[in-house]
Parts: C-alpha cells; sequence; structure tokens
C-alpha cells in the first residue's frame, strides 16, 4: 500500500506538525491557564494573519498525514484494496481540510 | 500390550502437539507422546514421530546442522530451524506445539510452500545483474569500502524465510515483498559488480515495497544467522528519499515537465 510517494507526503507532513503541534499545545496552556475569555481569545485570532498562517499550515499538513495514515491502517487491518483506501483518503482528507478551514474563517474572518 | 506403568504420563515425555492437514486435508492438530532425552532438538522430535509413531506426518530438512535453512517451522509461535533448536529452550510443563512456518500456505503437515517467498526475490529484483562477462577482467572489489560492507553484512542469508514467517507486515499485507527479498536487494545496491541498480531501486519503491516496513523489528530478532534486515531496509528507504531529493532526480522531474 505505501509506496514512495505515500512515505514522503506523510514524513515532510509530520516534518511541518512537529513545530506545529508543539506551538498548539503550548497556546492551549497558555489560553487556558491565562484565564483568557472567548470574546479575548477572539480578539486575539480575528484579522490576525500570523494565526491564520500557523493554524492554516497544521490543518493542511493534519489533511494529509491523517489521511494517508488511516487509509493505509485500514488496508492493512479491514484488508480494503488500494482503490478503496484512496477514495477513503481522498474523502477522509477532504473532510479534515473542510471540518479545519471551517475553524480557522470562523475565528479569523467572521464577525461577532 | 501396554503395561499400566506406560499408560500414565510420564516426566520422561512430551506431549508434543502437530499440526497436520493443509491443501486439501483439514487442518487439525495432533498430540503424541515422545521420549525426552538429553541433547534433543525439536527436529529430532519431529524426526522420532514419523519413525516410530506416524510414517504419515510430513516435514523437511536436509543438513541437520543449521547450513541448509529448510527445516525452519513454528516451534511455540515463534519461527525457528528446528535442527538448531534445543528442546531445553523451548519446553514448557513438558508441552511443545510445532506448525508449519507463518505466512505462507500449506503443502501438507509441517511443509510450507515456499513458492511466494522466492516470487517475492525475484519481484524485488532480488538478483543479480551482471556488469561484465567471464572474458572480461576480474573486477577488483575492496573489502575495506563503505558500500562492501553493507553489502558484506547481510550477505550470509541463506533463504530459510524464518524472517518472512515473523513479520507481522507480511501477515497483514499478503503483497509486501518481507525481510529476506529487501534485504538482498538491499545487499546488491550496495554491490559494485551489479549493473542494473535503477531496476532494484525501482522495485523496492513500488507500493509493495521497502516503504510498507513498520521496523516492528521481528525479522531481525528471530533471524538464526543474526543478520539484520530491518536495518537494511531501513537503509533502503533512506536511500530512496535522498534520491529523490537529490539535485539529478529534481532536474529529471523538471525536464519531465517542460517536455
Amino acid at each position: 500500500m505505501i509506496d514512495k510517494k505515500i512515505y514522503i507526503w506523510q514524513r515532510l507532513s509530520a516534518l511541518v506538525m512537529v513545530p506545529l503541534v508543539i506551538g498548539h499545545l503550548a497556546v492551549m496552556i497558555y489560553a487556558i491557564n491565562g484565564g483568557l475569555s472567548v470574546a479575548e481569545i477572539l480578539g486575539r485570532t480575528q484579522d490576525s494573519i500570523a494565526w491564520l498562517l500557523f493554524y492554516g499550515s497544521f490543518v493542511l499538513a493534519v489533511s494529509v498525514h491523517a489521511s494517508l495514515g488511516l487509509a493505509v491502517i485500514s488496508a492493512e487491518w479491514f484488508g480494503l484494496t488500494p482503490k478503496i483506501a484512496s477514495y477513503l483518503s481522498l474523502i477522509i482528507g477532504l473532510v479534515l481540510l473542510a471540518m479545519g478551514s471551517h475553524a480557522i474563517w470562523a475565528v479569523t474572518f467572521a464577525s461577532h | 500390550m501396554l503395561t499400566s506403568e506406560e499408560k500414565q504420563p510420564s516426566p520422561d515425555m512430551l506431549d508434543v502437539a502437530v499440526h497436520r492437514g493443509g491443501g486439501n486435508m483439514p487442518a487439525t492438530i495432533q498430540h503424541y507422546q515422545v521420549p525426552r532425552q538429553d541433547n534433543q532438538t525439536v527436529l529430532d522430535i519431529v524426526s522420532y514421530i514419523q519413525h516410530y509413531i506416524d510414517p504419515s506426518l510430513s516435514y523437511r530438512f536436509a543438513c541437520r546442522v543449521g547450513m541448509c535453512g529448510s527445516c525452519a517451522m513454528m516451534v511455540n509461535n515463534e519461527p525457528r530451524w528446528t535442527c538448531r533448536t534445543h528442546i531445553d529452550k523451548v519446553v514448557a510443563n513438558n508441552k511443545i506445539e510445532i506448525a508449519p512456518l507463518r505466512n505462507l500456505p500449506v503443502i501438507k503437515d509441517l511443509v510450507p510452500d515456499l513458492d511466494p517467498f522466492f516470487d517475492k526475490w525475484v519481484k524485488a529484483e532480488a538478483k543479480h545483474h551482471p556488469s561484465a562477462s567471464r572474458h572480461q577482467p576480474m573486477h577488483l572489489q575492496s573489502p575495506d569500502s563503505p558500500e562492501r560492507k553493507r553489502a558484506d553484512a547481510n550477505i550470509e542469508c541463506i533463504n530459510c524465510a524464518v524472517c518472512y514467517a515473523a513479520c507481522d507486515t507480511v501477515t497483514n499485507q499478503p503483497d509486501y515483498l518481507g525481510p529476506a527479498a529487501l534485504q538482498r536487494a538491499w545487499t546488491l545496491l550496495n554491490d559494485a559488480k551489479d549493473a542494473d541498480k535503477q531496476t532494484i531501486w525501482n522495485a523496492v519503491s513500488g507500493s509493495d515495497g521497502c516503504h510498507n516496513c513498520h521496523s516492528i523489528g521481528s525479522c531481525s530478532h528471530y533471524c538464526p544467522n543474526e543478520l539484520n534486515p530491518m536495518l537494511a531496509i531501513a537503509g533502503l528507504k533512506q536511500q530512496t528519499i535522498k534520491q529523490a531529493f537529490s539535485l539529478t532526480s529534481l532536474l529529471e522531474q523538471s525536464n519531465k515537465h517542460d517536455r
């Protein structure tokens, strides 16, 4: 199931995710421990290009990494054919991309 | 007629569970009582059953000294050369279970069909691609070059299929080329005398190739020759990535787009 292309895309997306996951955890802990309210958080994320780039690249990397990984696991564990697994990969990738993009749009651009 | 003493289970007797059947026959497990002896190997037990209890038992062996690799079987669910496995290493409560090698079709009883295993060697291009004929001067090879050292590290593989039977990735993905074939491909890629390395690279980089390995390490753990197929596969993965991002490869890709 895993050829060279899938292998490279998974490693590259993981490479992108490593600093982003650390940043994401740090932001979460900071946001919760600091006692920030929803309004305060939105006040910082609204119209923030840095926030958009940080979580935008995170969503892209997650969509690629998770869709490939889950398809490969499904093929190995449940015996899906490579064709069905690649369709599954596409669906998972698009769903993650849509959900992630919607969340980013909502906290960056949507009005209160 | 058996005496009352012989009917009783004795601590000197082994209870041997042997997987029988395969092919068109139903799969069953038969139990045999085999006398325990000093310096007894698992192959001795199988031979005893066939010689003295049940001549219909089929199994495979040749050299009996760990040279040929043909007597490999699953002993208590672990792949082993039975000729080199002393009973003391594997017996528990005077019981032992013997089955044919995992991940391969069974011809009969303890005899696996090794065709899929060897077909994958061919599919992985794990065969020599000659660079010279016998009429040309002999290739001078330094044993100290890093490539030759990498090739030599795994050259002692005798195709016993123990690593293949140990591999969980093969179990889950029957098309996966497996540790033995990929290890031989890595050996040839490091061999200066092989003339068609690109064909090998293509063969090991496909959807059934080296990138499927999860580095579980059973191949290296169980290899009776103490080789390290997992390291060889890691070498394949590393080099395929280096190649993909090498300047030559990127230029070739850009040329393809230009055309």
